[in-house]
């Protein structure tokens, strides 16, 4: 600049610069562990998700076991969906259910989350408060308190707009032992409702498919449903979420950690015609789609139609049906019994899910 | 009709009966038929079709798995265009864990390649016109089937004056295989399936001759249970009879002249090359290249891809499958150093591919 220049000037005496009050769009800041961080605390999550262990403050929450709680159940699970909001549900939705679900399938009864957050710079803080408001409402739902959390920012494109951890602890009854080695043969096999919502859902909002289904995900806290469950039928052997990788991928793995085979009936197998048409235009077999809010459930034979009957009264197990037995023979096999008589074998899911060409 | 009527209008379990039951009376003595396209032979894998028909009827699969016969100089050749800077290389997702001589897409975009998975050639448009920056080129692989959607993509490519984009031709056709397959010294092949949903593009015109010529049944046959039983029930009672010629067991879908717009697309676009089949070889005016005035779209001649070493598994033996000479449980890397997980062949990667059939579906007395 020359000396002309800076004369012509006009001088309204010293600036301050105002920082910008970044309230719209998350930025490093946020994550810096100062005062933006404390705010964006404050303001999004306090608000949302405030209770007595987060109002402590501390380094970590101090939780008092309930009286005789001797066994307790302990879940983690990282969500990276994309797209972060669904038909059915969204990221936060997703990431209480998962682990609320995850704890809840060992037989325990869930009490408390942490939730950690990894959001990128530029990520809408309107969308933040969204998925936080979400959050809550499947908390209270669940009857579980989010007692922990951790907040990082990281630069744009490091993660895509926001993943998020959730940890999870609950309390198990004194004699109860469920797990996916319990399966005996001659139990019965039983699924908690429709399968492959949430897979079609996530996958048409991507905009994948290409055309609309108005499928809803399923995804939602099952605690409550498997609470009464436990209560009707402790008997109850094996309880698994199929998650990713679907109904066949998670009855592979009960048969391996079993040492049993499973013989499952295509026809009783629930799925939506809606789902099962997108399956078919794309190539997809529903049993292998993901789903966030159906169990299996495992139980002597005898104490199938019992454990129907308790699935049925929850609003998650309205379509809960008998699908299948437990064998002796062939341990660590899965089979399919077509609606012909044929039998064949139903493996785990290999790799990603492609669309077929033709 | 709603879908789901339609769905299990052709799977219901009484008329399947029936109809394998009206098979198991007609037939009199051993017969091998060939279901042509991977897509029948997974239906029959998955809804154990095999199991319900009597012992006399030998079902061969045939090569109609376009990932599996895409030739392996060719996926070389998406693979070394996929790994150039600035290029988008686009898809069908079956295409993307064929293993090519060294690597497979899955890898090549693990290491920084831009692979996107379309569902129609025509996403491919759009992603070239939206990325004008970039580099665009569809893999365009296929039966007849997919022929006019991706002859479709050039057309609008040059309508939109799209100068990134091109497209890697690699469909190839049906009849020539049937052909190659008949007049083989090796073939044990007495009646075909016809692939349904090619036929629906070209009709069935093309094979009265093909029936003539290597006195062969050919049944045009469809994809539900009811449909491939009513072809293969077809196929018997012409093989009983001692009768020669085309049936269409598939009428709902085909007809004898086919989609004669889709036709005259194909022909606009594209021109009978010959065309090397993996594990087959080559075989005359069996592919689909473009014609001149479309030159500009074709990838080869855009990226310079030239000649490509390529090197084959020696353990596979997917060639001797694909003309229906093997089983793939014949083969000895089979469910062992060969799985969906670690390919050794493609017909063990595509959901079309025999392979990935007894894989997925046939192993249950092993």
């Amino acid at each position: 600049m020359t000396t002309q220049n800076l004369e012509n000037l006009t001088m309204q005496g010293p600036i301050c610069p105002l920082p910008h009050h970044h309230t719209e769009t998350v930025v490093i800041g946020h994550g810096s562990g100062g005062k933006m961080t404390q705010d964006l605390i404050h303001h999004s999550f306090f608000s949302r998700l405030g209770n007595a262990y987060l109002a402590e403050a501390n380094d970590a929450a101090r939780i008092i076991l309930p009286k005789g709680s001797e066994q307790v159940a302990i879940s983690t699970d990282s969500h990276v969906v994309s797209p972060i909001f669904f038909p059915g549900g969204d990221i936060g939705r997703l990431a209480v259910c998962g682990t609320v679900n995850d704890v809840a399938m060992l037989g325990a009864q869930p009490k408390y989350l942490t939730a950690g957050f990894i959001l990128e710079e530029g990520f809408p803080i309107a969308s933040l408060d969204a998925i936080i408001d979400s959050m809550a409402e499947a908390c209270q739902e669940a009857s579980v308190q989010i007692v922990a959390g951790d907040t990082k920012v990281v630069e744009k494109n490091s993660v895509d707009q926001i993943f998020i951890n959730t940890a999870g602890f609950g309390v198990i009854q004194k004699d109860r032992k469920i797990g996916g080695q319990f399966a005996q043969p001659g139990d019965a096999v039983l699924i908690s409702g429709t399968l492959g919502d949430h897979g079609i859902a996530v996958m048409e909002a991507r905009g994948d498919l290409g055309f609309e289904s108005q499928i809803q995900s399923d995804v939602a806290p099952l605690n409550h449903m498997i609470e009464d469950l436990l209560n009707a039928v402790p008997e109850v052997h094996v309880l698994r979420d199929p998650t990713r990788g679907g109904l066949a991928t998670s009855l592979n793995e009960i048969a391996c950690q079993s040492k049993v085979s499973i013989v499952i009936e295509e026809d009783t197998i629930p799925v939506k015609p809606n789902v099962q048409t997108a399956c078919e235009m794309l190539g997809f077999d529903p049993l292998y789609l993901a789903n966030e809010g159906k169990v299996i459930v495992i139980c002597p034979a005898h104490f199938a139609e019992k454990a129907i009957n308790s699935l049925h009264a929850s609003p998650y197990g309205i379509q809960a049906m008998r699908i299948g037995e437990i064998f002796a023979d062939n341990p660590g096999r899965v089979l399919l019994k077509t609606q012909y008589g044929s039998t064949r074998i139903l493996d785990m899911l290999a790799n990603e899910i492609l669309p077929r060409i033709c | 009709m709603s879908s789901k009527d339609f769905l299990k209008g052709f799977r219901d379990a009484k008329l399947v009966k029936r109809v394998a039951g009206e098979i198991r009376h007609r037939v009199s003595q051993p017969w091998s038929i060939m279901e042509i396209c991977g897509g029948q032979t997974h239906a029959i894998m998955q809804y154990g079709l095999d199991q319900l028909l009597p012992e006399e009827i030998e079902l061969i699969h045939g090569p109609g798995c376009p990932v599996c016969v895409t030739p392996l100089e060719l996926i070389d050749q998406a693979l070394w265009i996929a790994s150039q800077p600035n290029v988008i290389l686009t898809s069908f997702g079956d295409m993307l864990r064929v293993p090519g001589s060294t690597s497979d897409l899955f890898s090549v975009r693990a290491a920084g390649g831009q692979i996107r998975v379309v569902y129609s050639p025509l996403d491919s448009v759009k992603i070239a016109k939206d990325n004008p920056q970039q580099e665009v080129v569809f893999f365009a692989i296929g039966f007849e089937t997919t022929a006019p959607a991706n002859a479709m993509a050039v057309v609008q490519a040059q309508k939109l004056g799209l100068e990134n984009f091109s497209i890697l031709p690699a469909n190839v056709l049906v009849p020539p295989a049937m052909h190659t397959i008949l007049s083989s010294p090796n073939n044990r092949i007495q009646g075909f399936l016809a692939a349904g949903h090619v036929c629906a593009v070209m009709g069935y015109w093309e094979y009265p001759t093909i029936a003539e010529k290597y006195q062969t049944p050919i049944v045009v046959t469809g994809f539900e249970p009811l449909d491939l039983l009513q072809g293969i029930l077809s196929t018997v009672e012409m093989l009983e009879d001692g009768r020669v010629g085309v049936e269409n067991a598939y009428p709902r879908v085909v007809g004898f002249e086919g989609n004669r717009a889709a036709q005259g697309l194909i022909n606009q676009v594209f021109k009978p090359v010959d065309r090397k089949w993996r594990g087959i070889g080559v075989i005359p005016e069996s592919g689909l290249g473009l014609r001149n005035v479309y030159q500009d779209f074709d990838a080869t001649e855009r990226f310079q891809t030239g000649e490509i070493r390529t090197q084959e598994s020696e353990i596979c033996i997917a060639g001797e499958v694909l003309q229906g000479l093997k089983k793939p449980a014949d083969c000895p890397a089979f469910g062992t150093l060969c799985t969906p997980n670690s390919p050794l062949g493609a017909p063990m990667v595509s959901s079309e591919g025999a392979c990935a059939a007894y894989y997925r579906y046939g192993r249950k007395n092993q």
